[in-house]
């Protein structure tokens, strides 16, 4: 039911090397224990980063009761945010060309790119996420993000606004940014946009304009590379600063 | 009816333009004067800046500079105001501020009208304001102007109380309604014998000047009592609206008030024009010296007015009423009772 | 942790529910008023729209959106490095501090940690744009309560942190000096002298604060009891920073959650007070500004020497994964969850910013008080807008 390090997106070069001895992080597991005891069946997948933190994704119908058993067995009382994901590679890549252009020399759009979720996995193309807290007692805290998949139809998770109040905001945001529903909720106003506004913004699938119609300036200007640092020099270990990736958009594109 | 003014022989309407128009510049002067050294010079020592330095040596005529462009501004009018009234409320106050100085002398005959009852038409006059500003709040079809000027009605109507009842020891130890005798009776009064300070009612009277001095700072709607034009709440109150040449006269009332009752102030408490009487100075070089005199109190309470201004934060609106009528007011009415104690036991 | 007792409760539930009869005996039509967005309370375009019996607020309920720039959108399609740029315009007061979670964040997903020096020079400058940031709260709160002076002493002292990070940085406001792996530069010649010297400065404003506003009876009288969060409620709507610790929660990301930044290695003292209104948030923000002069002070002895730039690969690709990596910014708790999918931008990056729980709680906070505590309340919940908006 829940395995820590066998989805295929925890292959980060680093991890899989030492899978066999792969260093176990007995805090957070025991934070997904507790979990598990409350939730059950209800814990589709989740993920550990060693050291970092710990990712559970939940049946969408324990959407809510998630977010319960953290407020209320395990005493996570700290609302962090709550948002969605859409895994959707974007269409337009990274907008650096400008679709203008490539609609004139007569190219056509490439179909959206493939899903592949994060960690602890997932079925739809959207999901949930959200993180709570257990703070107030110094040395004890804890976070841990929680996921739930969204199905296409209906296209809406359970609102968490009954379990904590300040859910209310993000909700009305993720809703406006991704058109996921949320039932429960008192009221799915638009936060930022005119409320006549069609789309949603943040799906991948949704055009930035600006750079539709215009290249990226990034590789429009590109400027030539500085000169390496003299080997020695304070600041400037081989050359390899900051500074120096910016000009790079320009060579990958 | 023929009078003698420094030795001129004058007809009554010759003397009446002449104490009119006297009266006049000495307010536009002190007025301009206040304007200048508190709201442009003290406050920006205050705040650690220079103020204006432009226009003028030092910034002097910045003054000036800021009546010219007001004057030129646009006189708009909000679309659903009751235009009328709209523009007729800043005269009302205006005219309450100058019919305040009617009556404050400032030199053994340089007074408007020396009427009997001075001091009562000095406070009536200056609650005429309120209405001015009702109209103006009203008028100006503005939820923020409306708070405003029901907040300044209440207040204004609340603090009118305890300057009334301040001012009754003072009449009671003077024994005159009439400035000029309260003055007199200042400058010929003494302390246990003392006489060359004479008998400056501040020192007598100390809880009522307090009492007078802190229901000014509200009927000036100063901060801590601003909640009227509370610019951080209601952006600016009961004249939110108003632009141009009308605003200028709610400017000019603003601070002419703030000086007329500090002439009242000091002609009650202070000692007024007088210098006391056991110096000996003739009333010859009091009429030159009297205006000077008065106006250097005046100055010196309405920079006290502006300290308190930039200083302090503002209470709210139910914190005012409340230290109006639970303090204020029986502590005027228990100084009331002392003080005709005291006149009669001494 | 259980800072409000129960007696302080059960106070404001009497004030709340005397102030309910009230409005039921005295029924009369309501009142529609709208706040900003342009009003010179709202620090920039926020929108409050009040229903009003009188001068008693009946329901409030604010709205933003009148800034928002999609930064969310944005950072998708800009390289690592760049996002930075973008992230300085959240908080603008203290704008290093937003580059810092998001920098955390990726070194996090690629598995790297910025040389010891470049840590505490991070630290150093974290605090300093705190420091930046709460010394213009101090003194706006005072103009919002119609107290104009405390605000000139605020910019007056302001001027000397803002050149010290200039003087490091370049920019004033947008520093954008945070790069992953490690910093763009180090310090120059003698800043550490003259920031000591801009901290003596600092403490002697919060001295100056501690008389000129929280001396006046005044301000008490208008700040206390006013706004009450209840810890409970503190922590549903998310609060976090000064607020959450002006309602007696004992949490600071710095100490609790510290990641990449020295924070551990400092002596310094969390500081938070019971009460949970106006008056508390107020106090721990002034204590906090002391407390981060302490640790620039304590930072400027300590700072070890050494490279300040770790190897970093030339062009910045991070590795696939998610992480959020969120800091104790001046507003609040300021995180990123970073989304990677091996490319050169991120595949998503929610911005967890302080201002936005901080102020969905005010519909909550703001029913049954007077007109001018809403000034008081914003005040001192001390928002950002840009952090509001994103």
């Amino acid at each position: 039911m829940s395995d820590e390090t066998t989805t295929p997106e925890e292959a980060a070069p680093q991890e899989v090397e030492v899978e066999v001895a792969a260093p176990r992080d007995e805090r957070l597991e025991a934070l997904l224990e507790r979990f598990t005891h409350h939730l059950g069946d209800s814990i589709v997948d989740s993920h550990i980063v060693v050291g970092k933190d710990l990712w559970i994704r939940v049946a969408t119908d324990a959407w809510r009761a998630a977010a319960e058993v953290a407020r209320n067995d395990l005493h996570a009382r700290y609302f962090g945010f709550l948002s969605g994901i859409d895994w959707m590679e974007s269409p337009y890549g990274r907008s650096m060309d400008s679709e203008v252009d490539r609609i004139l020399s007569g190219e056509d759009r490439p179909g959206p790119g493939p899903i592949e979720q994060g960690y602890a996995g997932g079925e739809t193309r959207f999901q949930v996420f959200a993180r709570v807290a257990h703070i107030g007692e110094p040395n004890a805290t804890w976070g841990v993000t929680l996921k739930a998949d969204v199905p296409d139809d209906p296209f809406e998770v359970e609102s968490w606004t009954s379990v904590f109040a300040g859910a209310d905001w993000h909700e009305r945001e993720c809703h406006e940014m991704f058109g996921i529903g949320f039932v429960g909720h008192p009221g799915l106003r638009h936060m930022y946009l005119p409320s006549d506004f069609e789309g949603y913004p943040l799906r991948k699938d949704f055009p930035l304009v600006a750079r539709q119609v215009k290249p990226w300036p990034g590789i429009v200007d590109v400027e030539a590379m500085p000169e390496v640092p003299a080997p020695g020099a304070p600041g400037a270990p081989d050359g390899a600063t900051g500074a120096t990736t910016e000009p790079a958009d320009g060579g990958d594109a | 009816m023929i009078h003698t003014v420094l030795g001129l022989e004058l007809a009554y309407w010759q003397e009446t333009t002449l104490r009119v128009l006297g009266g006049l510049v000495m307010l536009l002067l002190l007025t301009g004067g206040v304007v200048y050294l508190y709201l442009f010079k003290f406050v920006s020592f205050m705040q650690s800046r220079l103020g204006p330095m432009e226009a003028g040596p030092y910034g002097s005529l910045q003054l000036l500079a800021e009546v010219g462009k007001w004057l030129q501004k646009e006189d708009i009018f909000p679309e659903d105001a009751d235009r009328k009234i709209f523009a007729l409320a800043p005269a009302i106050v205006l005219a309450s501020t100058f019919l305040m100085f009617i009556v404050i002398p400032a030199g053994p005959n340089a007074v408007v009208s020396d009427l009997g009852t001075g001091i009562y038409f000095v406070l009536a006059m200056s609650s005429l304001s309120v209405i001015g500003i009702l109209m103006a709040g009203w008028a100006s079809a503005n939820k923020y102007a409306l708070i405003g000027a029901l907040r300044a009605g209440g207040q204004l109507i609340a603090y009118e109380l305890p300057l009334v009842l301040a001012t009754i020891g003072v009449v009671v130890a003077a024994g005159s309604l009439n400035l000029q005798d309260i003055v007199a009776a200042q400058a010929n009064g003494e302390i246990f014998g003392i006489d060359w300070i004479g008998n400056p009612f501040v020192i007598t009277q100390f809880v009522a000047f307090m009492i007078f001095v802190i229901s000014v700072q509200a009927e000036l709607t100063q901060t801590p009592f601003d909640m009227p034009i509370a610019e951080s709440e209601l952006v600016a109150g009961y004249h939110v609206e108003y632009t141009g040449i009308r605003f200028l006269i709610y400017f000019i009332a603003e601070f002419a008030t703030a000086v007329a009752f500090a002439a009242v102030a000091s002609t009650l408490f202070l000692g007024g024009w007088a210098l006391p009487a056991a110096w000996g100075l003739g009333t010859g070089v009091m009429h030159v010296v009297g205006p000077i005199v008065i106006s250097t109190k005046a100055v010196l309470l309405v920079g006290v007015v502006f300290w308190v201004r930039f200083t302090l934060p503002r209470y709210r609106e139910d914190q005012l009423q409340r230290f109006a009528w639970k303090f204020l007011i029986p502590l005027a009415l228990a100084n009331i009772v002392v003080t005709a104690i005291a006149k009669v036991v001494f | 942790m259980t800072a409000i007792t129960d007696r302080q409760k059960l106070q404001y539930m009497a004030a709340k529910a005397a102030d309910a009869r009230v409005n039921v005996e005295l029924e009369t039509e309501g009142m529609i008023l709208n706040m900003g967005p342009q009003h010179p309370a709202t620090h920039g375009t926020l929108r409050i729209v009040a229903r009003l019996d009188g001068e008693q607020v009946i329901s409030a309920e604010p709205i933003a959106g009148y800034m928002h720039r999609g930064y969310e959108k944005l950072s998708e399609v800009r390289s690592f490095p760049q996002v930075t740029t973008l992230i300085n315009r959240i908080d603008w007061l203290g704008s290093f501090a937003n580059e810092v979670p998001f920098i955390l964040a990726c070194e996090q997903l690629m598995e790297i940690e910025a040389p010891p020096r470049a840590q505490w020079i991070r630290t150093l400058l974290f605090e300093m744009s705190r420091v930046a940031n709460l010394i213009l709260f101090l003194g706006d709160m005072g103009v919002q309560l119609g107290a104009v002076t405390p605000a000139f002493y605020a910019f007056r002292d302001r001027e000397f942190v803002l050149d010290q990070i200039e003087a490091v940085t370049g920019g004033r406001f947008h520093p954008n000096f945070d790069r992953i792996g490690g910093l763009l530069d180090d310090l120059p010649k003698g800043w550490l002298a003259e920031t000591k010297q801009v901290m003596v400065k600092v403490r002697r404003f919060c001295d100056e604060i501690d008389d000129l506003l929280m001396g006046a009876e005044t301000f008490e009288s208008r700040m206390r009891g006013i706004g009450v969060i209840p810890p409970d409620v503190a922590m549903q709507y998310g609060l976090s920073g000064p607020n959450a610790r002006g309602s007696g929660i004992d949490w600071d990301n710095r100490r609790d959650n510290c990641f990449g930044l020295v924070y551990p290695e400092l002596d310094w003292k969390v500081w938070t007070h019971p009460d949970g209104d106006s008056y508390a948030r107020f106090w721990v923000r002034l204590q906090e500004v002391r407390e981060a002069t302490k640790m620039i002070d304590q930072l400027c002895d300590g700072l070890p020497g050494g490279p300040i730039m770790a190897k970093v690969p030339r062009i910045i690709k991070v590795p696939t994964g998610e992480a959020y990596v969120a800091t104790e910014n001046p507003l609040g708790e300021m995180g990123y969850y970073v989304i990677s999918k091996g490319g050169l931008n991120p595949f998503r990056v929610k911005i967890r910013s302080a201002s936005f729980n901080n102020v969905s709680i005010t519909p909550w906070l703001l029913r049954g008080v007077y007109v001018p505590d809403i000034i008081t309340i914003l005040g001192s919940l001390y928002f950002i807008l840009g952090d509001i908006d994103r």
